[in-house]
């Protein structure tokens, strides 16, 4: 049985100062690290001959424009699983508005390819190395990226819209 | 425990000669575009394939998706929990319960919610039914796509007949809404128990009946034997799970592996097939049906007694005739419709054994009354990209099999 303990001392062997922000909410053992390390980390892992960590569950994005730090405005999310040890782990890098390349996990997984079309296509992260980095979901000729929060909803609570004209 | 059943066998009876002849793929060098989709009718459902065909076969596939794409993980953006139930339904809409079963669950994770064991067994019992219903439109389907429509009309009436039960226990059929917060909206009634009893006395002859129409069936197997084939390493690079991950021979299920709703409890085999084709697929997806089957039995015959509902107040809706009588549940009736109730900050991944496979959700709460960021894993997404691969070299009536029996879900796939 695999310890989060154990998976995040050997990273910290390996990497150092490169993985940091080590949590594990509701158990699922949760790290970050930077732009330049992530493709070898997720290569460690699936090479790994203990902990096979190599099958990829999902790439998402997140968008903190609140947050303080311009650097970590977006978040992109990668959660692993180890099939054999059945043992999860999930990665984040945090980039700038400025700067939103990250290398493409394509050469590691093969599923990688639509998950960061779908990425790209809702948050504008482009994936460095990806051969068909086009937009998946949304239309082509769309010139923003939806799921950023400055694209909100219609406000339930707005005035200007007159129930009895445009029904609800 | 739960053990793993080996199902492949394809020895075709009568023949000692395989029917097709299949040698190298020889091409004509000439190139024809073939518009597969968007509206198809063996497409079922909404995709478009631009396949460039060389004689009869395939050369390349290149894929267009989004058609139905309706911005669910933004509309959650701004939706109280309860209220994103009625989204999920609307994925994978063939097994509606499962969904809406998933997404309770990753909820009441983030709240530390324990739902009692009742709950929890009439969970598995709809996700069950459901499991059903989604793997016999699946392979009714493929019998239609293969020439065969006898063995579908069978199975939809089956399929109705879960429908009923559906019904009986929350008063839809298709998109369920099934369950809330913290347990379910009402007991199972002496009714929908019948029914489910009635259900596992009847549908055993029915899909005995099927598979004696099809397992062995020389038509059907010359049809799907060695067809689209995927090899397990290929599969988990492209992110199967499921029962096409199973059919590749690989015996990952969450069900097993990450039990969830008290899956622990029940004896149950995890079918695989060998050689990840069509007709292991195929297979698969009926033994898992005879296994839900089995689930099903063993959570009525052991349905615990006790409550349907954890004791939640702030989440779970308090007795209508309360609300008039009593104030305190007046007050949380208000704020649980009105959405003003605050979730703890936290982030959280569930996954449930969807119908297709691993159905994960990915939530992350800042505190406040919806979610700040919701990503549904859909099964169908990352694995329908594994289609060109799959069809290429094969004719156009090959890939409408794989097609048919990846089960790729519209809904599901476009989100």
């Amino acid at each position: 049985m695999l310890t989060n303990e154990e998976v995040a001392k050997d990273l910290i062997r390996k990497f150092g100062e490169e993985v940091y922000d080590f949590d594990e909410p509701f158990g699922l053992l949760t790290l970050s690290t930077s732009r330049e390390k992530l493709i070898p980390i997720l290569q460690h892992l699936k090479d790994h001959a203990v902990y096979q960590i190599n099958f990829l569950t999902d790439i998402c994005a997140v968008h903190y424009p609140d947050d303080p730090n311009p650097a970590r405005e977006f978040c992109v999310v990668y959660h692993l699983h180890s099939l054999v040890n059945n043992f999860r782990v999930r990665i984040k890098v945090f980039l700038a508005e400025a700067d939103l390349h990250l290398p493409t996990a394509i050469t590691l997984y093969a599923s990688a390819n639509w998950m960061e079309r779908e990425t790209y296509d809702f948050f504008g992260i482009i994936f460095d190395g990806h051969p068909n980095l086009i937009r998946i979901l949304n239309m082509e000729d769309m010139d923003y990226f939806p799921m950023r929060k400055e694209y909100p909803l219609e406000d339930p609570t707005r005035e200007d819209k007159i129930d009895a004209l445009f029904g609800r | 425990m739960n053990t793993v059943l080996d199902i492949s066998n394809k020895n075709i009876p009568g023949s000692d000669v395989p029917a097709q002849s299949e040698g190298p793929i020889q091409y004509v060098n000439e190139l024809t575009t073939l518009n597969l989709g968007p509206t198809h009718p063996a497409t079922h459902g909404i995709f478009q394939n631009i396949l460039q065909m060389d004689g009869e076969k395939i050369v390349s596939a290149e894929q267009t998706v989004g058609y139905i794409h309706r911005a669910f993980e933004k509309i959650a953006e701004r939706r109280p929990f309860y209220q994103i139930t009625t989204l999920t339904d609307r994925m994978n809409y063939c097994s509606s319960p499962i969904n809406n079963m998933g997404w309770l669950m990753t909820v009441e994770k983030l709240l530390g919610i324990t739902v009692p064991k009742r709950a929890q067994y009439i969970r598995v019992i709809m996700m069950e039914l459901a499991r059903i219903a989604d793997h016999l439109i699946c392979n009714g389907i493929l019998g239609v796509d293969t020439g065969a429509f006898t063995g579908f009309l069978y199975l939809f009436q089956e399929r109705e007949n879960i429908y009923e039960i559906y019904e009986e226990v929350c008063g839809a059929r298709l998109t369920t809404n099934m369950g809330r917060i913290g347990g379910m909206e009402r007991d199972l009634s002496p009714e929908a128990i019948r029914k489910i009893r009635a259900f596992i006395k009847r549908f055993p002859a029915v899909m005995q009946e099927f598979e004696k129409m099809f397992n062995r069936n020389r038509i059907f197997m010359d049809r799907v034997v060695d067809v689209g084939p995927i090899s397990a390493e290929r599969a988990l690079s492209y992110g199967f799970t499921g029962p096409n991950l199973r059919a590749a021979g690989v015996d990952y299920d969450v069900r097993v592996m990450n039990p969830y709703s008290s899956y622990e409890d029940f004896e149950f085999d995890i079918p695989v097939g060998k050689s990840g084709d069509t007709y292991d697929r195929f297979m698969v997806r009926n033994e898992e049906i005879w296994q839900s089957l089995r689930i099903i039995e063993q959570a009525i015959e052991n349905l615990p007694e006790g409550s349907y509902y954890a004791d939640a107040p702030e989440y779970y809706l308090p007795p209508k005739q309360e609300v008039y009588k009593n104030m305190e549940a007046l007050i949380y009736h208000f704020k649980i419709i009105m959405g003003e109730i605050d979730a703890p900050a936290g982030e959280v991944y569930h996954a449930v054994e969807g119908g297709n496979g691993e159905l994960g959700f990915y939530l992350i709460s800042d505190g406040g009354r919806a979610p700040y960021r919701l990503h549904f894993r859909r099964p169908c997404f990352i694995y329908y990209q594994a289609f060109p691969e799959m069809c290429k070299g094969t004719t156009l009536s090959d890939a409408i099999v794989i097609m048919s029996s990846l089960n790729v879900i519209a809904g599901e796939l476009d989100a």
